[in-house]
């Protein structure tokens, strides 16, 4: 079985490919060069037609138990996006908060073959595998997150040495069938169960005396070294408190070089000034990004209309409460391993906070100067459910579009942002970069995100349409590892990704003190909190493809 | 992941059969018989230790092959024109396929407990709240007040390892830890302390219990309350009460929506979580619903992230349409609108269908016995001894993976809807 997908314009950037006419060859799933002498069995004709890698989201909150909350908490909200049965498709619900078949092949329709949910609370790891593996199509992974896990505070607070911190680190990623590490509000959600209200970079946790600071500085490092390829995926402190500019910048600059990513920066990006006492800092934020290439950044770009904010960080969801809309909302506390926060939140476009939030988001984006180092996200659900991602392209590919919805919005935001100077139009090629080539480096997939030899054959044609939000709402075809899933916008097979993880190498010895402290504190034994490659095969559907690792090796 | 010392005793056995779901069992198999050897409990004992009798499927009372059984039940759900799968008492790959089916076959799926987890799943739909789970409790808890509840006549080993327990993380006196009854009193002495310090009772009748709740959550606002007593109780002692939750640094208010049988106890749910979001304005607080029998927490998990609702959930338009009320299996079976019931109890042999006039199918565990005999019954497997599964705890954080102690050749719930859904 030979296709050839023939004449299409490339986009591919991992082969500094930008909008040249080449074929592309596919076997057994994956693209091959051009065979010598194998006969074609089917050909498709892409003349005319834009070529892009599957798009890749490398932040969006698709499994886990606050996503599932967030779902259980809006029945109001799926009324009006319920979703039929058909001869293919499961019958399920959209918006803010889809069903997880309903996100599968949404994404799909939209070009996307993978998504990662970002806050993998290790306790709950096995229900968001459950959930990632119930969904269709696109494949998926996640990050595990720490930080305000009792074990490694207790390490911290008894100065244990690196070593034994990346065995924990390893140890926790294996275990919980992660790709890469994430820390939410870092300590801030332990601090939180101590009644401490907020934690600066450099406050102390009441109990441990260990800052946010240390935190980030040990995981950091326990990823470089541990030549895990996803830089640590940082959701700093602070969240969407006025003047957090500052806590984001010296967050970025403490990393002491380490590569760290900094994600949906949007909401970590505002400063005090102005009769409203808020204010963008997105040109200090891009600013420091530009200059210090170990940083990378999502941006969380908010879009108007009702949604749902998901989040580990309890400590701050708690705080925004008040602006639940439709006022119901939940917290909790978690196992001594994290927390998580689920709020309603309606964006609007005549509020000045969320006018400037939109704005602060688009000003990010157009000014970090390297695709590679910022990345399309409204961090769904929390900015806006993914399938915004069209008209957010629009957004930042067309001035002309965006200054117009621009001066829709609040006047006294619109005085206050200099988006409206703001010439930069993204490229189809910066496109590609950051919702392809640059997505699966930075999350560390080395056989996606490209067209090239031995690239699985994760594909999306497009036609090239003036309005783009109509040319990437609509592909022409998606491809997943080979098979054609979508034809013209629409699903037309269904097919079951894979769980992408990383296997660094560690010292098996951290279960001895792992076990004991199971045993003590935990009310589930250490054996059955791991996850076993089983259990992502589960009924078959499943399966695990190993990432390689970076080279680590202590700094 | 369970390991094998011996060839015949298992460590660490996750047990399915209480919310709590305590996993350090030690468990005996000798062939098909089963039995814990420590930290067995009366829930669990009953769980694990249910002997299987019958291993054959029948139609009518007669014994038949799977594959008959299988096919039967696939011709009643294609000619039912008002399908209801409930019960629902499986594990996690028991509940996909039980969704899948209902989807394709447009039934109505429901729960035997969801008229105790509404109570908690309408707070959630209309308020939220501010929840923790049972590791957190055995760790930081200094004030438990129990609502309305017996905990340890379901879940008999909650003090024992969430509030006895032998040490804290956090170097608290564990004996200091204060327990107070709400409404009910409990049924033993698991609440009373290694040192023998008892639990303080506040008795009042079940029908009382929104009034008290709602007058302890306006003291703790600090509304002067002109009574003396409410629902029997005086409410001297309530301020007493709402003092100690506010100088508590991390009290837990727990109930067990099963126990709350009152109209509306949704209410009383809402009352209570509102005033632990109050708390939380200055202390922390947090609220504890005990539940989660029979995979009922599973089964509102695996049923909201198929179809965005939990159960009492209706296919028969083609897509998923909630509604807690209409979609009751028994107000629907007793107003006969149901035409073909399927009920799915793996775990359980006294929980067995209501009655009714509806062609029913049973998928129970081994042993049961009816009533009025279902048309087609097939023993299926016990998750968590015949077959390998995952199950969620009550706090619907943690899940469990459940192992295989024994081969009893049973097919799984999984195995026979899947097979049904497929034929279909």
């Amino acid at each position: 079985m030979l296709t050839r997908l023939t004449g299409g314009k490339l986009y591919d950037p991992a082969h500094g490919v930008d909008g040249e006419v080449r074929d592309i060859y596919i076997r057994d799933g994956r693209i091959i060069n051009k065979p010598l002498d194998e006969k074609i069995t089917t050909e498709i004709d892409l003349r005319g037609k834009i070529v892009m890698a599957g798009a890749i989201d490398m932040h969006t909150h698709i499994g886990g138990g606050k996503v599932n909350i967030a779902r259980t908490m809006l029945p109001e909200d799926h009324a009006q996006d319920v979703i039929a049965r058909t001869e293919l498709m499961r019958s399920g619900c959209g918006h803010a908060a889809p069903s997880t078949l309903t996100a599968g092949y949404r994404y799909a329709e939209m070009g996307y073959t993978a998504g990662f949910e970002p806050a993998i609370l290790p306790i709950n790891a096995r229900q968001a595998h459950m959930e990632m593996h119930d969904t269709p199509i696109i494949d998926k992974g996640g990050y595990a997150m720490l930080g305000s896990d009792d074990f490694l505070l207790r390490m911290m607070a008894s100065n244990d040495d690196q070593q034994a911190i990346n065995n924990y680190v390893a140890w926790t990623l294996t275990h919980s069938q992660a790709i890469g590490i994430k820390v939410v509000n870092p300590g801030g959600i332990n601090a939180f169960k101590f009644n401490q209200r907020k934690l600066d970079l450099d406050e102390k946790n009441k109990f441990y005396g260990v800052t946010p600071r240390e935190i980030l500085l040990r995981l950091a490092r326990a990823v470089k070294e541990l030549g895990i390829p996803h830089p640590l995926h940082v959701h700093g402190c602070n969240l969407g408190v006025p003047g957090n500019l500052n806590t984001t910048i010296d967050t970025m600059e403490g990393i002491e070089g380490l590569p760290m990513h900094m994600t949906h920066i949007q909401f970590h990006s505002y400063g005090t000034e102005g009769d409203y006492k808020f204010s963008s800092g997105s040109a200090q934020i891009a600013e420091v990004i530009n200059k210090h290439k170990n940083i990378t950044a999502d941006v969380g770009q908010i879009l108007f209309g009702q949604t749902v904010t998901a989040s580990g960080d309890n400590m701050r969801q708690h705080a925004a409460h008040p602006h639940a809309h439709p006022n119901k909302w939940v917290s909790m506390d978690i196992e001594c391993d994290a927390g998580c926060g689920v709020l309603p939140f309606k964006y609007k476009d005549q509020s000045y906070v969320n006018a400037l939030q939109w704005m602060i988001g688009l000003e990010t984006f157009l000014m970090v100067d390297d695709p590679w180092r910022v990345f399309l996200t409204t961090d769904h659900p929390n900015g806006a459910p993914f399938t915004s991602y069209p008209h957010l392209i629009k957004l930042l590919m067309d001035k002309t579009f965006r200054n117009d919805v621009l001066s829709t919005l609040h006047p006294e935001a619109q005085k206050a942002s200099h988006l409206g100077s703001l010439d930069r139009e993204y490229s189809l090629y910066e496109i590609a970069i950051m919702t392809r080539a640059g997505a699966a480096r930075l999350v560390g997939l080395a056989d996606r995100g490209h067209l090239g030899a031995g690239g699985a054959a994760d594909i999306t044609v497009y036609t090239d349409h003036a309005d783009r939000e109509i040319m990437f709402s609509t592909p022409d075809y998606v491809f997943k590892d080979g098979r054609m899933v979508v034809k013209d916008g629409h699903l037309i097979d269904v097919t079951w990704g894979t769980t992408h993880v990383v296997k660094p190498e560690y010292d098996n010895s951290i279960e001895k003190e792992l076990k004991p402290y199971f045993d003590r504190y935990h009310t589930q034994k250490m054996g059955n909190f791991k996850i076993s490659d089983d259990e992502i095969v589960d009924d078959g559907r499943g399966s695990l493809t190993v990432q390689p690792l970076h080279k680590g090796g202590p700094i | 992941m369970t390991e094998m010392t011996k060839p015949e005793i298992w460590q660490d056995v996750p047990s399915p059969f209480c919310g709590i779901a305590s996993d350090d069992l030690q468990i005996k198999v000798e062939g098909l018989t089963v039995s814990i050897v420590e930290n067995g409990d009366d829930v669990t004992r009953k769980g694990f230790e249910t002997p299987i009798t019958d291993v054959s499927p029948r139609i009518n009372g007669k014994d038949v092959s799977l594959d008959q059984a299988i096919s039967h039940i696939t011709h009643l759900l294609r000619d039912s024109k008002q399908p209801v799968i409930s019960g629902m008492a499986t594990d996690l790959n028991g509940a996909r396929s039980a969704i899948a089916l209902a989807d394709k076959s447009r039934a109505t799926i429901d729960n035997m407990d969801s008229a105790a987890s509404m109570r908690n799943i309408l707070v959630l739909q209309d308020t939220g709240y501010m929840l923790t789970t049972l590791t957190e409790v055995r760790n930081r808890v200094d004030l438990l007040v129990v609502v309305g509840s017996d905990i340890e006549a379901s879940y008999p080993r909650f003090f024992e390892r969430m509030v006895w327990n032998k040490e804290s993380m956090f170097d608290q006196d564990i004996a200091s830890r204060e327990v107070v009854y709400l409404g009910k009193a409990p049924t033993g002495n698991a609440s009373t302390s290694p040192q023998g310090k008892k639990a303080q009772v506040l008795v009042c009748d079940d029908a009382d219990l929104p009034e008290v709740m709602s007058v302890l959550r306006a003291i703790v606002n600090g509304k002067v309350v002109q009574a003396k007593q409410v629902g029997g109780i005086a409410v001297s002692d309530l301020a007493v009460l709402a003092e100690q939750l506010k100088q508590a640094a991390y009290s837990v208010v727990a109930w067990d929506a099963g126990n709350l049988e009152i109209a509306h106890a949704e209410a009383t749910v809402q009352t209570l979580c509102e005033m632990v979001k109050d708390l939380n304005l200055d202390t922390r607080s947090s609220g504890l619903p005990l539940g989660g029998k029979e995979g009922s927490i599973t089964a509102n998990q695996v049923s909201a992230w198929q179809s965005g609702y939990p159960m009492r959930t209706n296919f028969s338009r083609g897509y998923p349409d909630y509604d807690p009320f209409l979609s009751d299996t028994k107000r629907m079976l007793d107003n006969d609108e149901v035409d073909t019931l399927v009920w799915l109890s793996s775990y359980n042999i006294d929980r067995t269908p209501p009655t009714s006039n509806a062609k029913t199918i049973v998928l129970g565990r081994s042993g049961m016995t009816f009533e009025q005999e279902p048309e087609v019954f097939i023993p299926v497997g016990t998750p968590g001894i015949d077959h390998a599964g995952r199950t969620f705890r009550c706090d619907g954080v943690v899940s469990i993976p459940l192992r295989k102690l024994r081969d009893s050749g049973l097919p799984s719930t999984f195995d026979v809807l899947t097979a049904v859904e497929q034929a279909l």
